[in-house]
């Protein structure tokens, strides 16, 4: 196998007696989409928090590109190459489609920002966000306000902002989280596409598409990961019916 | 085309420009001077709104910028009055009564006590925000009230106005000009700023963090150099104030001089270019209406703030605009 462009080794997190992580191993090579799953609970969110910087781990590490980030924050992975969307759409809401795409494109270029030219007018950020935005069929609605967008637009322009990002790894945070099935079928076949451009950590409860588009499933119990394999393994160990498929079928 | 808010701006332009003139020509020279007032007023909004505005950091602590801009103009004028120096030591510093030398004296001081107040402040928000500026414009006020060289409580006079190459600053309309001047000028750097790539990620920063970070860029600086520019404008402001009032006291550094600016934006219109302009008319023009007829005026402007903070979230223009949208960062949005 290739060498893994995000590894994460024996990550533990605890809040008090709660085990949210216990060491957590896995890890992401070029070309796959790796899918997490867990029932509600499991630690998934914990988990992501920890690989986009935004909380530390008790003991374990995280190493993207054979770089060890995990003494840093948040903004210092995005400008080492993570690039991550939100289960809960995360966006400027009273700004224009554009405006979150050049946001992306503005901050990926990483140099100073600009006090006085005109960020709309600079045809190298617009050009990149304007693809982005088309990557993910919103280019139509580029003049828009986000508040006055979809739920379902809004999805799509969280992964157009994480596109502008030109990242080396996506952590997609449950981006069909209530999308509904035709939603969910517009973006399988944009991740299937992404992945060949930067590898896909993706989190996600719509099991459809998860079957679908995983090259690897790694599935998460009470902060453990108890099962990594390819979706036929993942869909005949007897651990992970009992723990997770077994409930979904139950109910 | 331009839009109802542009047509609103530049009516308080030529509003501000002409009322002054068309007093000037009628011997009412008593108008001018409210006219400068209002101009040097809406400088200290325009450096507030900067920061409320388009930052989202509610400071009521700007008086502290106001007041360092006052006392640098009293202060250099002050020793240039006495023909004594500020410091033998090191070098020998003079004290000034030239406006450039005082100006950029003011900013550059503003500008400083800002970096440091916002490098701490900055680590809060929300509500400890507010209450940590307003904990370092008091200590501020609390500090010119004890120190004696300065005139403690009781102020510095400036006996003459300072004076500016090429014109004669005694002159109410020329002193005017020159406040009109700056304001413009602050308009357009608030304005450029607005639309800057800074200006964009500032005002996503209000809006959503987690987005900003994620894109790779940090807030926190974000805020503090538009903490930093936001008091230099203000600090500006507060060195015009002491030479129209030839007078500057620890009042300029109260809390109820940080809560007057907020005043003046939240009345125009939070995070509107010309929210300030307009705020600062409509407040002088209310305090002498208003002042004139009774002493309790003031409730009357209380009133008026909880009808524009309750119905008319805009403010003066953006009720006269008609549109319920920030002038945000750029030209794309607002098709709502």
């Amino acid at each position: 196998m290739a060498e893994p462009v995000l590894k994460i080794e024996g990550i533990s997190k605890s809040f008090g007696a709660l085990k949210a992580s216990d060491d957590v191993s896995l890890d992401l090579v070029p070309g796959e989409i790796h899918a997490l799953i867990g029932p509600n609970g499991a630690g998934k969110t914990t988990l992501i928090a920890q690989i986009a910087g935004s909380l530390q781990p008790d003991r374990g590490r995280v190493h993207l590109e054979g770089r060890d980030v995990t003494a840093l924050d948040t903004v210092a992975r995005a400008r080492a190459g993570l690039g991550r969307t939100f289960q809960i759409s995360s966006l400027a809401m009273e700004d224009s489609v554009l405006q979150n795409a050049v946001l992306g494109a503005l901050g990926a270029r990483q140099k100073p920002l600009g006090l006085f030219a005109r960020v709309m007018k600079d045809r190298d950020l617009t050009e990149v966000a304007m693809q982005a935005l088309r990557e993910v069929g919103l280019e139509e609605y580029a003049k828009f306000r986000v508040a006055d967008l979809s739920h379902g637009q809004r999805r799509q322009l969280e992964v157009a902002v994480a596109l502008t990002l030109q990242p080396h790894v996506f952590l997609m945070d449950e981006p069909m989280a209530g999308l509904g099935a035709e939603g969910s079928a517009q973006l399988v076949p944009l991740l299937q596409r992404l992945k060949s451009r930067a590898p896909i950590l993706l989190v996600e409860h719509d099991m459809d598409a998860v079957f679908q588009l995983a090259d690897r499933i790694s599935v998460l119990v009470y902060g453990r990961i108890i099962a990594t394999g390819t979706p036929d393994e993942i869909r005949a160990n007897a651990e992970v019916r009992e723990a997770y498929l077994g409930e979904e079928d139950a109910a | 085309m331009i839009s109802r808010e542009g047509l609103i701006n530049t009516a308080l332009v030529f509003g501000l420009l002409l009322v002054p003139l068309w007093a000037h020509f009628s011997d009412e020279p008593y108008i001018v001077t409210l006219s400068t007032r209002v101009a040097i007023l809406a400088l200290a909004g325009v450096g507030l709104n900067l920061a409320l505005g388009l930052g989202g950091l509610v400071s009521l602590g700007h008086a502290m910028f106001f007041g360092i801009g006052g006392y640098a103009a009293g202060i250099l004028a002050s020793h240039a009055q006495s023909y004594t120096p500020l410091f033998e030591w090191p070098v020998v510093i003079e004290g000034t009564q030239f406006m450039p030398v005082i100006w950029l004296v003011a900013i550059v001081a503003s500008a400083l006590v800002a970096l440091l107040t916002g490098a701490l402040s900055l680590r809060t928000s929300g509500v400890y925000f507010i209450m940590i500026t307003l904990a370092f414009g008091q200590m501020f006020y609390y500090f010119t009230i004890s120190w004696p060289a300065y005139g403690g409580e009781d102020g510095l006079s400036i006996y003459v106005r300072d004076r500016f190459p090429g014109l004669n600053t005694l002159v109410p309309i020329q002193f005017f000009g020159l406040c009109f001047a700056a304001l413009m000028l602050a308009l357009v750097v608030v304005a450029r700023i607005a639309r800057s790539g800074f200006g964009l990620a500032l005002n996503a920063a209000r809006q959503n963090e987690a987005r900003v970070r994620a894109v790779g860029i940090e807030p926190y600086r974000l805020r503090l150099a538009a903490f930093v520019i936001s008091g230099a404008i203000t600090g500006l402001a507060g060195a015009l104030y002491a030479d129209l009032n030839r007078f500057v006291s620890p009042a300029m550094f109260s809390w109820q001089t940080s809560g007057e600016i907020m005043v003046f934006v939240i009345l125009g219109g939070v995070a509107r270019l010309f929210g300030p302009v307009a705020g600062a008319a409509l407040f002088i023009i209310l305090e002498e209406v208003l002042g004139g007829m009774s002493d309790y005026w003031h409730i009357w402007l209380g009133l008026l703030l909880l009808i524009v903070v309750l119905f008319a979230r805009g403010g003066l223009i953006g009720l006269i605009a008609g549109q319920a949208r920030r002038d945000s960062a750029g030209e794309g949005g607002g098709h709502g």
